[in-house]
């Protein structure tokens, strides 16, 4: 009983540690972000009680800088890249989790080996296709090779989802006279909806995150979020108080993600690995 | 009821799978398949940035031959497999470590597994700016707590090569210890739990259990995570180029960041894309490597 007790006390007093351990340098940062430079200046690292400013938010929304535009184009990307790939990989898993046909296996095998497509591997071709063919609009461009990235991740997400819905549903509606497409969008979709929220939340977590490719391929109208933040480290020095504000709200919808669906990102991550 | 494998929705028109897979396929093969080929055709010419494709000489293997005689090619290799032998050790070690000793179900579980997985969740540009602040010589939190706790004089973490070298290799075990954690921790608890009784009915203690019982038992489950984790080595280049630009030097400047700088500050998108060559190379034979183990669309496709 008291040895039980102990061990309690152990693994609560471990997992508090190592939560501080990841939490402390996403704390330093918010809490950097309401600092001003006085506070900034000062000799003691303060983690709570100091004047909270709003100041580095104010200057990033209302300065010079144009951070509607980059918050807009964030947000463009990272959405029509999360439809388009649910769309499309939600069509291609239920192909791959229902129909036999010519060239699955290929295709199951070849989608999971591009999955690890190295991002400096696109750099290259993917700068080469913009700047000679021309197109002017960055956005799409990036919307495209981010649903690319997206795709075989989702895929594999969905087929296993839709691996779990039983077939007899589908059946039935087939012989009530349901074409593929009505089972697909009437049918399935009710019961897919944790399977792409899931696969959504990946998505979208890449298409936001994402920096190498929207740094080479966006111009001063067209940069995402974190082109903009990287771009305060050399525009006028380092104004720490500033670069904070633009993390701390780019964390904002991979946190809030978390919060609401860690079991179901922790599924995501895991499945690879555990159910092979 | 239907007999597993009779699917009669698809039966009418053969074409129907088809048409259900051409977008996602056609996506993959213009944004990735096209890229990776076009790499490998970049790749024997000598092409810079400003000259038109066309214009550019063909160069014959020549870009090969260079690499394999180029310093800063081995260079970065060396630094790759270095940082990849740290981080990979260590967050190997502790993340199992850490996953055998909490695997016990306990209250709150879940609470700190959703604290766990924030580091995996932050864009990699936010995390090099974070550390970079942290590691900063002047303003940098790490320092003072040095000096404050332990009377370590304030060093130029991000301007010394060795320094350098262990702050990023730091800041990786910082983000992805957890994800070794997590993805242990799943396998552990999805073992059955009549091989661990059995196991203490016959007498085995702690450390056997983990070694002779547990850690086999999972074995490609941590082979998996291994070969994801060197491929993300390999893949890996923003935090890198955010904390330090992979200076000084070369120190921290690993392979994807080589190519990156090579093809975009020197401007040799030919030479580049050789290097990128190799680099597909490697990754590819790791994912093999990885599909072999666990491919569960080939695996349950036909059952």
């Amino acid at each position: 009983m008291k040895n039980d007790a102990r061990q309690q006390i152990f693994y609560y007093t471990a997992l508090i540690l190592l939560a501080c351990m990841s939490l402390a340098p996403i704390w330093v940062m918010i809490s950097t972000s309401f600092k001003d430079e006085v506070t900034l200046q000062g000799d003691t690292p303060l983690w709570f009680f100091f004047v909270p400013t709003l100041q580095n938010y104010e200057s990033i929304l209302f300065g010079r800088g144009k951070f509607d535009t980059y918050l807009l184009n964030s947000i463009i990307v990272a959405v029509s890249t999360t439809t388009i790939t649910l769309l499309f990989g939600g069509f291609c898993a239920y192909a791959l989790a229902r129909a036999r046909f010519r060239g699955r296996s290929f295709l199951a095998n070849a989608t999971l080996l591009v999955r690890m497509v190295p991002p400096a591997v696109l750099a290259v071709p993917a700068f080469a296709f913009v700047m000679l063919s021309g197109i002017d609009n960055d956005l799409a461009a990036l919307t495209f090779l981010y649903t690319a990235i997206s795709l075989p991740f989702a895929i594999w997400l969905l087929f296993g989802f839709y691996k779990q819905i039983p077939i007899e549903l589908e059946e039935a509606a087939i012989v009530d006279g349901a074409t593929p497409l009505q089972v697909f969008f009437r049918v399935l979709m009710p019961l897919m909806t944790s399977g792409y929220a899931v696969a959504g939340i990946f998505t979208f977590r890449i298409a936001w995150n994402e920096f190498i490719l929207a740094l080479l391929l966006t111009g001063r109208n067209t940069r995402t979020l974190p082109v903009a933040a990287a771009g305060f480290i050399t525009e006028e020095g380092v104004e720490w108080g500033r670069i904070m504000a633009m993390g701390t709200l780019i964390v904002i919808p991979p946190l809030l993600f978390t919060f609401f669906a860690a079991k179901q990102i922790i599924a995501g991550m895991t499945a690879g690995a555990v159910k092979g | 009821m239907a007999e597993p494998g009779t699917k009669p929705r698809w039966e009418p028109g053969a074409l129907t799978p088809y048409a259900f897979i051409t977008p996602a396929v056609l996506v993959m093969l213009g944004g990735l398949l096209y890229p990776v080929v076009m790499a490998f055709y970049l790749s024997f010419y000598d092409w810079e940035i400003g000259r038109d494709l066309g214009e550019a000489p063909y160069n014959g293997i020549a870009h090969f031959a260079r690499m394999i005689q180029d310093p800063q090619v081995w260079e970065v290799l060396w630094v790759t497999l270095r940082f990849g032998f740290w981080v990979i050790t260590i967050e190997m070690t502790l993340g199992i470590a850490l996953a055998l000793l909490l695997e016990k179900p306990i209250r709150g579980a879940s609470f700190f597994r959703t604290i766990f997985i924030l580091p995996l969740m932050v864009s990699p540009v936010v995390v090099g700016l974070i550390w970079r602040y942290l590691f900063d010589a002047r303003a940098g939190w790490i320092n003072y707590y040095l000096q404050a706790w332990f009377g370590i004089e304030p060093q130029v973490w991000l301007g010394d090569p060795q320094l350098a070298f262990f702050a990023i290799v730091f800041t990786d075990i910082w983000q992805w210890t957890p994800f070794i954690f997590i993805i242990i921790i799943a396998g552990l608890q999805a073992l059955p739990s009549e091989v661990i009784e059995a196991s203490e009915i016959d007498g085995t203690n702690w450390w056997q259990q983990i070694f002779l019982v547990k850690l086999p038992m999972i074995k490609s489950i941590i082979i998996i995570a291994l070969l994801m984790r060197i491929i993300d080595v390999f893949r890996g280049l923003e935090v890198m180029l955010i904390m330090t630009g992979g200076g000084p030097g070369r120190s921290t400047e690993l392979l994807s960041l080589h190519i990156y700088k090579r093809a975009f500050e020197t401007q040799q998108l030919g030479y580049a894309s050789a290097i990128s060559v190799l680099l597909i190379i490697v990754v590819f034979g790791l994912s093999l490597m990885i599909l072999n183990m666990a491919n569960p669309m080939r695996t349950r496709s036909d059952v």
